[in-house]
């Protein structure tokens, strides 16, 4: 059941314990004292809107930047990631397989800031030997909601 | 001048249009509607499928099939109905691929029935086999199932309405619109009654994936005595969201299914081929897609029969398809009459039961092939509605 709550409070966090407990054929108090379970244990980490910012006078813009790094002995990656995940500017911070180490989302309120952040804050990070930055151009899915396109799912008026 | 009343063909033109549809073009026009009325899911065709048709078109398979159907889907149906439904069909004789199972309806009533045969049919119940039966020259003879029998076709019903002439029942299960199934022990009961006469079954399974609480859907034919005079159909539409590609297909005995072939020969020469090779993925690769759509219908029928009980409409628990059928005869209005007043008043579009049949008087029919956020947003409305009236 945990499982089944996390996956529906993934899809729409603003689902009430009652919609959830009617969706799962359970009842309204257990589903509650799950949720706060889960948020206690730190499984629900927070809600959020998903907005398209692009829609938003004045946005902001991001990168993806692309490290590699020189792990430390004994530390590995950790030391620098947890460094890097400190900076209000990074959204995100991935250890990844490939060709690079650490993948960094980083939003700003301009290109500027954004190059300027990465040459003074990342690339002077001793452990950090080289950093890719990629900038968002735009957004077509966030979070699994689709940003663009037709709202119609293409059904007709077919009612019978 | 050609006075067309004199020349078109009265079987044809006494066949009454869909009452609703006038009703529903209106609908269309307004803006902010919100539709309960849909009949085909809001699921997207799983991509395997959509890519093994894109294949087929790739490798150039655009060739008429055989009448059948190509051998290999037909392979893969005889799996799947003995898979699925412990009824077994022989690929080579005893199916036939059709357009949609709207085609097998069709070719079944038209191979069966002569002209002055009754063919039984319950109602309330999806919309075609009253004329397709009438196009044959049958005689419809309407049973009026109840809510207090959950919709099922009960063996006294059934005896009641049977006569020398009876040539077919149809069995619409699980049903559109009512969400009602037939279990096992119900179907032992009909077979009961069928038993020693010619009457043929005609059972249309097009719902039979979509079954809820845990009993699976079971079909007719699986039922002692029940293989030789049945005809089963099925199709892909609504249990693998392929309603535009027109696919389903009809099993049953040599004997009938030579002559239904017959007629699609002539008719329809063979089912889509992209169709056809597609099908062929969704039978063999598809059953976790099948039970996720599932697990999504069975959470939102879960929270609109909860939101119709709650606002006061008596609500029974559908057991298969994808409506709800609630009550809504505490307002004392017709279905035509609410439906009407909602559409006006709330902009929330919804069926009314008389279009299933005159037993459908008292009930509206809603589908629940939308997410939960809209499903709940239309109760709402429907309870605002409910509280002004």
């Amino acid at each position: 059941m945990k499982y089944e709550i996390l996956k529906l409070l993934a899809r729409n966090a603003k689902y009430t314990a009652e919609d959830i407990a009617v969706m799962l054929g359970s009842d309204e108090k257990t589903v509650e004292n799950e949720i706060k379970q889960l948020e206690k244990d730190g499984l629900v980490k927070g809600y959020k809107a998903i907005i398209d910012w692009q829609k938003v006078e004045n946005p902001y813009v991001s990168a993806i930047i692309e490290l590699n790094v020189v792990p430390k002995a004994g530390l590995g990656f950790e030391e620098v990631a947890e460094k890097i995940m400190k900076y209000d500017e990074v959204e995100s911070v991935y250890l990844m397989s490939g060709v690079y180490d650490l993948n960094v989302v980083v939003k700003a309120k301009t290109l500027q800031d954004i190059a300027r952040f990465v040459s003074r804050e990342l690339a002077t990070i001793d452990s950090v030997t080289s950093t890719t930055t990629h900038f968002v151009l735009r957004r077509y899915k966030e979070m699994d909601v689709e940003l663009v396109g037709e709202e119609d799912d293409g059904r007709g008026q077919f009612f019978i | 001048m050609i006075d067309y009343s004199k020349v078109l063909n009265p079987t044809v033109t006494d066949i009454k249009p869909s009452g609703i549809r006038k009703f529903f073009d209106i609908a269309a026009t307004m803006d902010n509607v919100i539709s309960l009325g849909v009949g085909e899911p809001d699921f997207q065709t799983p991509w395997q499928i959509r890519k093994a048709g894109i294949t087929s078109l790739e490798k150039g398979r655009t060739k008429y099939s055989s009448n059948w159907g190509i051998m290999q889907l037909r392979t893969a149906i005889s799996d799947y109905m003995e898979r699925k439904f412990r009824v077994k069909y022989r690929p080579d004789e005893e199916i036939l691929v059709t357009v949609g199972g709207s085609e097998a309806i069709d070719g079944c009533i038209r191979a069966v029935v002569s002209p002055g045969d009754e063919v039984i049919i319950p109602q309330p119940s999806y919309v075609c086999y009253e004329p397709i039966t009438r196009l044959a020259g049958g005689v419809p003879v309407i049973i009026e199932t109840k809510a207090e029998n959950d919709f099922k076709v009960t063996p006294e019903e059934l005896k009641n309405a049977i006569t020398d002439r009876t040539k077919l029942l149809i069995l619409p299960y699980p049903c559109n619109p009512t969400g009602a199934i037939m279990e096992r022990e119900d179907l032992e009961r009909i077979a009961e009654v069928l038993k020693d006469t010619n009457i043929l079954v005609l059972s249309d399974e097009i719902y039979a994936e979509l079954t809820f609480s845990g009993k699976r859907h079971a079909s007719p034919a699986s039922i002692n005595g029940m293989w030789e005079r049945t005809i089963t159909v099925n199709g892909f539409s609504k249990s693998f969201s392929m309603t535009g590609w027109r696919l389903g297909f009809a099993c049953g005995p040599r004997e009938i299914m030579d002559q239904i072939t017959k007629i699609h020969q002539f008719a329809i020469m063979c089912a889509p081929t992209t169709s056809q090779y597609a099908a062929i993925e969704a039978l063999k690769n598809c059953d976790e897609d099948v039970e996720h759509m599932v697990k999504q219908y069975d959470m939102r029928r879960r929270m609109m029969v909860s939101g119709f009980n709650k606002i006061g409409l008596v609500c029974r628990e559908p057991r298969g398809a994808f409506y709800a059928f609630p009550s809504i005869k505490s307002t004392g209005m017709t279905s035509d009459e609410f439906c009407e007043k909602l559409l006006y008043s709330k902009n929330v579009a919804v069926v009314p039961g008389t279009a299933f049949g005159d037993s459908g008087e008292g009930f509206i029919r809603a589908s629940y092939c939308y997410s939960v956020e809209h499903i709940k947003e239309a109760i709402s409305r429907i309870g605002e509605f409910l509280k002004e009236i």
